[in-house]
């Protein structure tokens, strides 16, 4: 990777891109989630001083190639598939760590069992779900999280309980299985979301690194092509109809569902951008 | 030290391949095969082994595709339908080059079919059977003895042409017991190096990726290309056949596995009856032993194909003879084993049709 040297004449460096991402320019479309997740990630794995013992599963989705963006070992699954490939390397390479990114088709739908029985089985790594309630790479179709009356191209008239069924909350259903360790929801609406989501990823690597079984990250995103809205709208779409059937918040803490109103809803104020 | 046992085919594949170093079996059941896993169970298990029993085999095979990504002699088996289930892995595994080991224990199909076993798999274990162009490296194993043997020249070819190996058996094989003998093998001195493995990057090199996506056609062209330069080594290479009897034989019958068993009866059978015949075993069903059929088929007036389907090698038999002279074929199908006595008849009539005269 070549350096690009910046003059800072007797400037501070604020924010360095971290040696965990390459140089190479990320292809998502203009405000899309994935490109903060991907940075938020690997700013945690640079800062754990984890890039050495780190492997992680790149789904099929518009995260696809993942793996040219994020500078570590990785394997790309076939769609639904990434948390078996990663029971797999973990199985065999226990002492490091691993992860699997992946979209809501790929892990609500055509994953869905290898997600539950992951889960299940308590494999001591970390699933992060990318929720966009749409698939994405395909061109926007009806995801299994798409909202009730979401107009999408296999929706166009909205989607109806009586022919596609409810949205599906599978974060909540991984976190009644007792092999589930910490399972929260964040989103990446705005900076305060994006601070906690950090936190959220810090704190379940480090549950890795005490081997407490599998945590997943549900991070409530955007698709703004395939909303059909610009980058500013899709983050207010977000706020007004992901929010309230996908709410933020921690579901599960160090193996406890967690009772009430979740605790690290982001503020109020800076919602509204 | 080598030692010898009585055992069925199941089991001594499972007993190779923790003497073979296999670092992690993921399976699900299904018969004619569940003692392998049964077997790793235990004994795999106590002696080291990584043994998951899943929720499906196509999380299996995704396993082994993470697993031997990560560096690891890792192996899954099943039967036929369980098999089908695992194609479009396969197919990735197949792409990213990723040694691993597979047997199917061949049951008849298709559909659910019946328990009892078949060779209906051919087509899908040597043309295919996921998406895509790619090969399988496909051994027959032909005994106990061979079911074993095949475990370690089967994770000892993949990781040579980082590729995955098929042991083609069925049922019968499977459940069969006989004396099988294991030889010293010290996996140590087997396994190569695999600096490709996603094992966790260090600072001197870049991230190690395994993928089957190449997006651009002219990238993935240079891919298939790269794959079928390696099939044509394998080709050039690994072929492994047997013959019997061959040598001044009238008609050379082609079989393999358990079918072949069969057809060394008919040999002597059909010495009995004053027949000259003899049987050439492909012990590689891919790479396919053509060239020893195109130089039999300057010795002899004909081919006998004897399967336990419908008649799939025989169309790589003819491919091989090439029009030089007759193949004649005799199958039977859903899990029915030919007997030896209705194999010669059939032979008989063969050889009337092509006027070999019986020397009474
Ligand atoms: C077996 C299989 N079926 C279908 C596809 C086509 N496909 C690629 S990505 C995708 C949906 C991805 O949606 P999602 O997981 O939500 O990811 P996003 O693009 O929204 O991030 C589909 C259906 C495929 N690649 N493989
Ligand atoms: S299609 Fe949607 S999910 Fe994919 S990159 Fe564009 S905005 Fe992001
Ligand atoms: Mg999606």
């Amino acid at each position: 990777m070549s350096e690009i040297q910046v003059p800072t004449n007797g400037m501070e460096v604020v924010w360095e891109k971290p040696k965990t991402l390459t140089d190479t320019r990320m292809h998502y479309c203009p405000g899309c989630g994935h490109g903060v997740v991907h940075k938020v990630l690997m700013e945690v794995i640079a800062d754990l001083g984890i890039q050495d013992k780190t492997i992680g599963v790149a789904p099929v989705g518009c995260s696809v190639i993942s793996y040219n963006y994020m500078n570590i070992d990785m394997q790309e699954a076939a769609h639904g598939r990434a948390t078996a490939v990663a029971t797999g390397i973990k199985r065999v390479l226990p002492d490091k760590l691993v992860f699997t990114y992946q979209g809501d088709g790929d892990l609500a739908a055509i994953g869905t069992a290898e997600t539950i029985h992951a889960c299940n089985r308590g494999e001591n790594f970390l699933i992060i779900f990318i929720n966009n309630a749409i698939y994405g790479m395909t061109g926007g179709q009806m995801a299994p999280t798409s909202l009730l009356g979401m107009v999408t191209s296999t929706t166009p008239e909205g989607r109806q309980v009586e022919t596609q069924g409810f949205p599906i909350k599978i974060t909540e259903m991984v976190a009644t299985l007792p092999g589930t360790y910490y399972i929260t929801r964040q989103s990446v609406h705005n900076p305060t979301a994006v601070r906690y989501l950090k936190k959220a990823v810090e704190k379940a690597f480090k549950h890795q690194l005490d081997k407490k079984g599998t945590c997943l990250i549900e991070v409530v995103s955007n698709c703004p092509s395939g909303w059909k809205m610009n980058p500013v709208e899709a983050n207010k779409w977000l706020e007004q109809n992901m929010f309230p059937m996908y709410s933020p918040g921690d579901i599960k803490i160090e193996g406890k569902l967690v009772e009430k109103k979740p605790t690290t809803t982001p503020d109020k104020k800076e919602t509204k951008l | 030290m080598s030692e010898i046992r009585l055992m069925k085919g199941n089991e001594a594949t499972a007993e190779a391949s923790i003497r073979a170093g296999c670092d992690a079996y993921f399976g699900y059941p299904i018969t004619p095969q569940s003692e392998i896993i049964e077997y790793l169970s235990d004994q795999g298990r106590k002696r080291g082994m990584i043994v998951m029993q899943v929720e499906s085999e196509v999380a299996a095979i995704n396993m082994i595709y993470g697993a031997a990504g990560a560096g690891a002699r890792a192996m899954t088996t099943s039967s036929s339908p369980g098999i089908s289930l695992m194609q479009e892995g396969i197919s990735y595994i197949a792409c990213a080059e990723l040694p691993c080991l597979l047997m199917n224990v061949n049951r008849g199909g298709p559909g659910l079919g019946t328990i009892q076993p078949s060779q209906g798999d051919y087509f899908q274990s040597v043309k295919g059977g996921g998406h895509g162009d790619y090969h399988l490296i496909v051994l027959a194993p032909a005994s106990v003895q061979e079911m074993a043997d095949f475990v370690y020249l089967g994770f000892d070819l993949a990781d040579k042409y980082r590729n995955p190996v098929l042991l083609l058996t069925d049922g019968a094989l499977g459940q069969m017991m006989e004396k099988v003998i294991f030889p010293d093998y010290d996996p140590k001195a087997h396994k190569l190096p695999k600096p490709w493995a996603t094992v966790g990057k260090n600072s001197n090199r870049p991230p190690n990726v395994i993928t089957s996506l190449h997006l651009h056609s002219d990238e993935m062209e240079k891919i298939n290309l790269r794959l079928q330069e390696k099939y044509r080594k394998i080709e050039a290479n690994e072929v492994r056949y047997e013959l019997m009897n061959t040598e001044g034989a009238d008609v050379v019958m082609i079989a393999y596995g358990l079918t072949a068993r069969i057809c060394q009866r008919v040999i002597e059978l059909g010495m009995q009856s004053g027949l000259n015949v003899g049987l050439m075993r492909p012990i590689t069903l891919y790479p396919y032993p053509y060239e020893i059929l195109a130089k039999l088929s300057e010795q002899v007036n004909g081919f006998f194909v004897v399967e336990m389907n419908a008649g799939q090698m025989v169309e790589d038999v003819r491919l091989g003879v090439n029009g030089k002279v007759p193949v004649g074929f005799y199958g039977r199908m859903g899990g029915v084993i030919p007997t030896a006595e209705e194999i010669l008849h059939s032979l008989q009539l063969f050889m009337k049709s092509i006027a070999v005269k019986e020397k009474v």
